[in-house]
């Protein structure tokens, strides 16, 4: 080796520097520019969602002077309140407003600024203080859904009067309120109070939460423990054989197979053969629980493997069985990580709408249910069915539930990326 | 270099098998001694004047791969044997086949026969676990549990139900960790995780550990292999202590500390016992080739 030769190797390394250094930054560049691209998407969803969704957490409602006449709600003169006109009341209310129109067909256009939900809360007020009958009131009670979408700039004045869901009068009607403070957007209570409704101004999502959480249960109740114990099984007592590897092999596909699979699944097993009801968040949970079984069992598998051998060697040399060195060493050691692995399956079980639909989870249904086997949905489907709907007020709802739903989500995550931290720590 | 690869095979199958640690403890897995094997002469004398483990024609099998070829030795009361030789040699293989460890490897297979006490420990009605109380066992590498000093040291009384009460396993905490040499350094911080303490402190909580239960025999898998030169003494001191009580087994890599801790010392050669005898004898007077080019560190 010469000073030459050693020359030369130096000169044909630096020959090669610049284009290692070129590509390097452009696999840099390539990394940023992919990164930037999902920053973007991820930027474009959430801005959608707000600017669309956030609107619906407010309502617009109108200031009424409601006389609770005893004669309007009764011409009998007896009150019953399961028969009384409410609705009556609100619209002699508004017309108190506007006296001026008089005629039948404005009136009725009149009325249509109105939710029908004003009635039913003159029901319930009347119903918690019977004293009100006869007195006069200040309430304020949810306009019609028109009015809201409105009042949010949803619905463009500019546009002919025959395209446009509320008239010139009732534009002006609305104007005039606005001006005299009668008209006012508040906290929309009635999406988290609510079950569905074919009027936006009064739909909820309280209905498709509880039958969401009542699935939940179920799933976890189910899923939990059964996968849990599988994985246990599978890696710390069963025998290594083929039988072993087929199934690990059948696990792997079934965290694969389509929900939607294990939808058809729990309409033939559950339903037709079990008869099981219908709509039920029963057997919503069930389907979940196939669903998020192979989740469970897989991240299981994952923590109970990550325990180091050399803890069961201690604990097998000192004499401890091999149910004690599972249960006293292993178990407590993959805990969080099995846990993390069921909070993933149960956040992909709550954003899992497709079996839901198999098993009739998309039926219209106004009741918030009170058990596991009433009929419910989910708020997944809850999306879909408003997503389905044609008016505008039910597209804002949409994107509302939507960020409800991933605010779960994200909470569900956030507890799994904590638990993650916990397993990761020094043996 | 055959040895090398040999026990890189080894250690990388047991490494896989352990992780998926495998198979009923119980097992029954010996088999009666292959006849076709012929007999391997071990020079020196493999028996002991007061034999308390007894190993006769042992062999063990891992799949197709003949780990241990039929190995007798004799293990007496108060002794400590050093198992030395090359890597892959099975001088780690043979130490866990007197505990039955090697039952959780499934495709482990010993013959041949082995007595605890003029008990065969592969009997089939004998269980490892209680087995296991008797030969205690400590690791390479130092694998306190993630729990509390004190619970490290009180696991073994408690799942072998050796203390009446919590005085009584106080107690048993204390001697453990006091024959160990650690309670000086521990006694105000018991209730901190083992895992807290360094290397060599943490190898003889490890041996604490193991006394707890009080074993008639412990065995030492390279136990200072991970350890500065100073735990290393204090862990050697440690066996010297203990050897009073207990007949140990120990295999090192280390001929310095096999000469310093052991009275007998057996070199093992490619899953062969070449040769055993005093320990002053291998060193300075060897009767086989191998055992003198090892010890003079012409191969290791």
């Amino acid at each position: 080796m010469g000073t030459t030769s050693r020359q030369e190797t130096r000169s044909r390394v630096e020959a090669t520097l610049a284009r290692r250094h070129r590509r390097e930054t452009l696999f840099r560049t390539a990394g940023i520019a992919s990164t930037l691209v999902g920053v973007l998407f991820l930027g474009t969803f959430f801005w959608t969602l707000i600017a669309n969704g956030g609107s619906a957490f407010l309502q617009t409602f109108i200031r009424l002077d409601v006389t609770f006449s005893a004669d309007v709600l009764a011409a009998d003169g007896e009150v019953d309140l399961a028969y009384a006109d409410f609705d009556a009341l609100a619209r002699n209310a508004l017309q108190s407003v506007f006296p001026d129109v008089s005629e039948r067909a404005p009136r009725r256009e009149l009325n249509r600024l109105l939710s029908i939900g004003a009635g039913y809360q003159f029901r319930d007020m009347l119903e918690k203080n019977p004293d009100l009958l006869g007195t006069t009131e200040s309430v304020w009670v949810p306009a019609a859904a028109n009015v809201d979408m409105v009042v949010k700039g949803n619905i463009d004045a500019s546009t002919p009067e025959d395209l446009r869901a509320v008239s010139d009068l009732q534009l002006v009607w609305i104007a005039a309120l606005e001006n005299q403070g009668r008209l006012d957007k508040k906290f929309n209570r009635a999406l988290f109070s609510n079950g569905d409704s074919r009027e936006p101004e009064l739909a909820g999502i309280r209905g498709a939460l509880v039958g969401s959480f009542y699935m939940l249960l179920i799933t976890i109740g189910i899923a939990f423990p059964v996968g849990a114990a599988a994985a246990i099984y599978l890696e710390e007592f069963a025998p290594k054989n083929r039988w072993a590897d087929l199934i690990e092999v059948n696990i792997n596909n079934l965290a694969a197979v389509p929900s939607i699979v294990f939808g058809l699944l729990g309409l033939a097993v559950f339903i037709n053969w079990m008869s099981l009801p219908r709509s039920a968040p029963l057997v919503g949970g069930l389907v979940l629980s196939l669903l998020t079984l192979p989740v469970i069992i897989i991240a299981s598998r994952a923590a109970i493997k990550s325990v180091p051998p050399s803890i069961r060697e201690a604990a097998l040399g000192l004499g401890a069985s091999k149910m004690q060195v599972v249960f006293h060493h292993v178990m407590p050691l993959a805990l969080p990580g099995m846990l993390t692995g069921a909070i993933i399956g149960m956040s992909r079980a709550l954003g899992e709408s497709a079996p839901l639909l198999m098993i009739g989870m998309v039926a219209f249904i106004v009741d918030v249910p009170g058990s596991f086997s009433d009929p419910a949905t989910a708020l997944p489907v809850q999306i879909f069915l408003w997503a389905d709907s044609p008016e505008r007020a039910f597209a804002e709802r949409t994107s509302a539930a939507i960020i409800v739903l991933l605010g779960f989500l994200l909470l569900m995550n956030l507890a799994a990326v904590i638990l993650r931290r916990k397993v990761e720590r020094q043996w | 270099m055959v040895g090398r690869s040999l026990r890189q095979a080894d250690n990388y199958r047991r490494m896989a098998e352990m992780n998926e640690l495998r198979g009923p403890d119980d097992k029954p897995q010996r088999q009666p001694a292959d006849k076709a094997v012929p007999l391997v002469e071990t020079m020196g004398n493999i028996r002991s004047d007061d034999p308390y483990v007894v190993a006769e024609n042992v062999n063990v099998y891992y799949g197709d791969n003949h780990a241990i070829q039929d190995v007798s030795l004799e293990f007496g009361k108060d002794e400590v044997i050093a198992l030395i030789g090359p890597s892959g040699c099975g001088k780690s293989t043979f130490l866990r086949c007197l505990n039955r460890m090697n039952d959780s490897i499934e495709s482990a297979r010993v013959t041949g026969l082995i007595t605890l006490d003029g008990q065969d420990i592969y009997a089939r009605k004998l269980d490892p676990v209680a087995l296991r109380a008797r030969v205690g066992m400590v690791f390479q590498k130092p694998n306190p549990f993630p729990k509390s000093i004190y619970d490290n040291v009180a696991y073994g009384p408690r799942i072998h139900g050796l203390a009446a009460d919590r005085a009584d396993l106080d107690d048993i905490v204390h001697t453990s960790l006091e024959r160990a040499g650690l309670i000086k350094e521990v006694k105000d911080r018991l209730d901190e995780p083992g895992t807290s303490l360094s290397g060599g402190q943490q190898q003889r909580l490890c041996i604490a550990r193991t006394i707890a239960v009080n074993p008639e025999v412990i065995l030492m898998d390279e136990p200072c292999s991970a350890l500065d030169p100073i735990a290393t003494a204090h862990i050697e001191d440690l066996i010297d202590e203990l050897s009073a009580n207990y007949a140990i087994v120990i295999v090192t890599h280390s001929m310095q500390q096999a000469a310093r801790v052991s009275s007998r010392v057996a070199y093992f050669h490619l899953g062969k016992l070449i040769e055993v005898d005093e320990t002053d004898k291998i060193f300075t007077n060897p009767q086989h080739k191998l055992t003198e080019d090892y010890v003079t560190g012409r191969i290791g």
